[in-house]
């Protein structure tokens, strides 16, 4: 079966995310002055071959692991569809 | 002593660090090609600055899997000497050789400029022909070079004594304006547990000699080959 598989990756919380700052600013510069807590991350799909739905999560979080995020500053989750 | 420099796709410092040890030092060093796995007996290996594979994902991420990174890491396991400069020092922290991680620069700006560092810990193979306190110009020249860990492992990697250098101001003192980049701590550079391997930002290898710009760079280099001899 194939699933397609959305991950999310984003800087955890209490990691300075200069990107997402940035970001903050110019939306209150634009005059979106309720905006807070802007955080930057990253989009990453892909389909993956497997036997089930629960066999495709352990994958997708051992590629998350090892190499889709980096664990020591960013978070990640991820949804899966299909089968 | 015998020096291995490690070329991935998009490594753009390998030759000078070459040059710096061949030329200006005197060593035997050899090129070393990713998709080997051959360390070919050399005592140190340099991992060098540049964007390999492009930094896509992170910077680092990609040529921690190369062949060769699996032979440096037993290499570094079985006590051998690993520096890894610039890019080299993002590629240990993604392969855990060192602790922590490097994002991008508070500013948002690539920087590329001479800096003051402060060695921290000069009883290490990389640091020992220098004095604890000791300050040191050398240039960086880097978008992601902000350094984090969990504020635990900062703590305990302080009273280690693996903060290596620190940027600061040409008084030695720290403060925000000589933190280029607003690394945690200022760091520039840490060791691991073992204090053979060792990551840094700045570059040893362009500052070799006084014509450009300095020579500060020979007394990282020189405190290996005193650790060898």
């Amino acid at each position: 079966m194939i699933f397609q598989v959305k991950v999310f990756v984003t800087p955890k919380s209490g990691i300075l995310d200069p990107q997402g700052r940035a970001v903050e600013q110019s939306l209150k510069s634009l005059g979106f002055g309720q905006v807070d807590g802007v955080r930057i991350g990253k989009y990453i799909a892909l389909n993956v071959e497997a036997a089930s739905a629960a066999e495709a999560r352990q994958m997708v979080a051992r590629m998350c692991e090892q190499l889709l995020a980096n664990t020591v500053i960013e978070d990640y989750r991820f949804e899966a569809e299909g089968g | 002593m015998k020096w291995g420099v490690v070329s991935f796709p998009g490594s753009l410092d390998d030759r000078d660090a070459l040059h710096a040890l061949r030329d200006v030092l005197g060593q035997d060093a050899i090129a070393l090609w990713h998709k080997d796995e051959a360390l070919d007996g050399v005592e140190c290996v340099v991992l060098p600055g540049g964007f390999s594979y492009g930094d896509y994902l992170r910077t680092g991420a990609i040529a921690r899997f190369a062949p060769i990174m699996k032979s440096v890491a037993r290499f570094a396991a079985d006590g051998g000497l690993v520096i890894g400069i610039c890019n080299g020092f993002q590629i240990l922290c993604e392969a855990h050789l060192l602790p922590g991680a490097l994002t991008r620069n508070r500013s948002l700006s690539f920087i590329c400029e001479w800096v003051t560092i402060r060695v921290d810990n000069s009883h290490t193979a990389f640091t020992r022909a220098a004095r604890d306190g000791e300050l040191l110009r050398l240039p960086i020249k880097h978008g992601e070079g902000l350094y984090v860990a969990p504020d635990e492992e900062l703590i305990a990697m302080e009273e280690r004594g693996q903060v290596i250098l620190r940027y600061v101001d040409e008084r030695g003192r720290q403060s925000e304006d000589a933190n280029p980049n607003g690394s945690m701590h200022a760091i520039a550079g840490v060791a691991n547990e073992r204090f053979n391997v060792f990551g840094l930002m700045p570059h040893p290898e362009h500052a070799v000699e006084p014509m450009l710009g300095g020579d500060d760079g020979l007394t990282l280099f020189r405190s290996v080959i005193a650790s060898a001899a």
